[in-house]
């Protein structure tokens, strides 16, 4: 069988060139490639449409939505409670926070106060969710970019809280451990001297996966310079997180609307300069840092009290009160089958999660179901941008670039 | 009021439907012929300086003569404020300005709510399904009246009667 010859040879002459008569010149298209969807670095379900000029990105048109569980909708069906568990499913590397997220915009909604000692609680297990968070993108990009090493080390200690969390709420990653007006269950001396311990051992460790990195030449040479994205057009496109903290922008809900224990820790926000995908390598690997300082800081500040409001309407009773007292058993079939009676309204309520902004906008129009629940889901938005991005770069940056959003398709498509 | 809304009220005498404020959120609606032109203000002008898109949204209100409501929430980077953009749309003709020559993040998200609600916005660069597959002829899956348990194939199973005891 004979194959046609795809480099059919063009003879071209350039009159001001005409040594190169003799040359034949290559046939040349462009080519469309299909990456994903099941693609190891698309992290989860995604589909890119690749139009290429040799190896070179010409365009690419992001195909999502295998993911799509209609999550939104499902909202609309069940009371305020009932949607937390939900929200464990959108970004299910980070669960603690899409809870977190979700009950700081039904507290607005219904102008909660949650107490001191459940505040602390909640920034602190969000800052450890950012420390997974950060464990598991390190691991992650590395090994898309083709440093092995660093996953192992990066998952070694992620374990470890991993199984800080399962202690906590029995579950390590479909937590479910936040709750409308306060959290599930509080800290026991143990859980509080794990963590101790475990914050005497990270920032070494944070140091080693560094060093796998920082003088890695093939590291360096595949993240300096890729896939920059200037500040202004950053912003434009909705980015956040390290995202847009890499091209400089110095934008972090904790600290410019500061929520939860926050505006009483002390700590910076790792602002880079080029916009590379280096940068915001940089600045996740510094929020380990910052984070460790954080969950320092309210370790010391926090006091003895309650860990849920002192509104019965709302919040649900304790556990052990469910179980021994009629009243309470009552309150707490009510809550799950009918709902608190919400305000009508509509908010907005965005949170700093470690992927950029995870918001909720619900609207409300009284009565125990959302009316309309829209999640503005980080690694969508960045999703947005992939095009921008990634125009004018190989194809083996795609992958870099999947992995410097930072993102989770569960999230993405919802 | 707050001053936002102060400003957009003395910048523009028609056009403006409501303005409201509650739990801190700013919110202003606007008649869907002006909105293009409100965006513009709120990006451009000094005092807004509106350069963040944060997302796009769309209600459903089925019993209301204008059934449809797109909303855009932007922030302000500089300016660390907020504000919310609404828009009503009827049935008959779901059609929007799209505002992706001012913000670029509102590509994505307007396909989306295309995607999801069924409104289609004027000037969009590439206005195509983004999460439900391409060939979905079953109908834009949050209105209100797109059943919870979904539409389409398995609507034609037949099912078997409950066996009598």
């Amino acid at each position: 069988m004979a194959f046609e010859d795809q480099r059919t040879t063009v003879y071209k002459i350039d009159p001001e060139h005409p040594e190169s008569e003799s040359l034949p010149t290559l046939r040349t298209e462009e080519l469309l490639l299909n990456m994903g969807p099941q693609h190891p670095s698309t992290h989860g379900v995604l589909k890119v449409i690749l139009e290429l000029e040799g190896e070179r990105l010409v365009k690419s048109t992001p195909v999502m939505g295998f993911l799509h569980r209609g999550v939104e909708k499902l909202a609309e069906d069940g009371t305020y409670h009932q949607f937390i568990p939900h929200t464990d499913r959108l970004d299910y590397v980070c669960a603690m926070y899409n809870n977190f997220a979700y009950c700081r915009a039904v507290e607005k909604l219904l102008n909660l106060q949650v107490p001191d000692r459940a505040e602390y609680l909640r920034t602190i297990v969000a800052e450890v969710q950012r420390i997974i968070g950060h464990q598991f993108w390190l691991g992650a990009q590395a090994l898309d970019i083709g440093a092995m090493t660093v996953f192992f080390y990066t998952f070694r200690d992620r374990e470890i809280l991993l199984d800080w969390f399962n202690e906590l709420c029995g579950a390590r990653l479909t937590t479910s451990w936040y709750r409308i007006g306060g959290v599930e269950r509080d800290l026991t001396p143990a859980l509080i001297d794990k963590l101790k311990q475990f914050l005497e051992y990270f920032p070494a460790k944070i140091d080693e996966y560094q060093v796998f990195l920082e003088r890695n030449r093939i590291w360096i040479g595949r993240t300096k310079g890729v896939a920059v994205i200037s500040a202004e057009d950053a912003v434009s496109f909705g980015l956040s997180g390290p995202v847009l903290r890499g091209s400089g922008v110095d934008y972090d809900l904790r600290k410019y609307e500061p929520y939860s224990a926050y505006p009483k820790c002390e700590f910076s926000v790792p602002v880079g300069k080029n916009g590379d995908t280096y940068d915001r390598y940089w600045i996740r690997v510094m929020e380990l840092y910052e984070s460790v300082k954080i969950i320092r800081q309210c370790l010391e500040q926090m006091q003895d009290g309650p860990i849920m409001a002192d509104a019965p309407s709302v919040t649900l009773p304790p556990k052990e009160r469910v179980f021994t007292n009629l009243e309470a058993m009552i309150q707490q079939f009510k809550l799950f089958s009918q709902g608190f009676d919400a305000p009508p309204g509509e908010i907005y309520c965005g949170t700093e999660a470690h992927k950029g902004e995870l918001g909720f906008y619900i609207v409300s129009t009284g009565g125990g179901k959302p009316y309309r629940l829209k999640i503005r889901a980080p690694s969508f938005v960045h999703m947005g941008a992939f095009d921008h991005m990634a125009r004018g770069y190989m194809i083996s940056d795609a992958c870099t670039i999947f992995g410097t959003y930072d993102i989770v398709m569960g999230e993405c498509d919802r | 009021m707050h001053p936002l809304l102060d400003r957009i009220q003395q910048a523009f005498s028609s056009g403006i439907i409501g303005l409201t404020e509650w739990q801190g959120d700013v919110a202003v609606t606007v008649s869907r012929d002006k909105l293009h032109e409100v965006a513009q203000f709120l990006r451009d002008d000094p005092w807004m300086d509106f350069d963040y898109i944060v997302h796009v949204s769309s209600v459903d209100w089925p019993d209301d003569e204008e059934r449809f409501e797109v909303v855009w929430e932007f922030y302000s980077i500089r300016k660390r404020h907020r504000i919310r953009l609404k828009a009503r749309v009827p049935e008959s003709d779901c059609v929007v300005d799209s505002l992706t020559d001012l913000w670029k993040g509102a590509d994505f998200m307007e396909r989306e709510v295309y995607d999801m609600m069924g409104i289609r916005f004027r000037n969009h660069p590439d206005l195509r399904r983004i999460l439900m597959p391409d060939d979905y002829t079953e109908g834009y899956p949050l209105r209100k009246d797109f059943p919870l348990r979904g539409k389409g194939w398995r609507d034609t199973f037949e099912f078997l009667d409950e066996i009598p005891r």
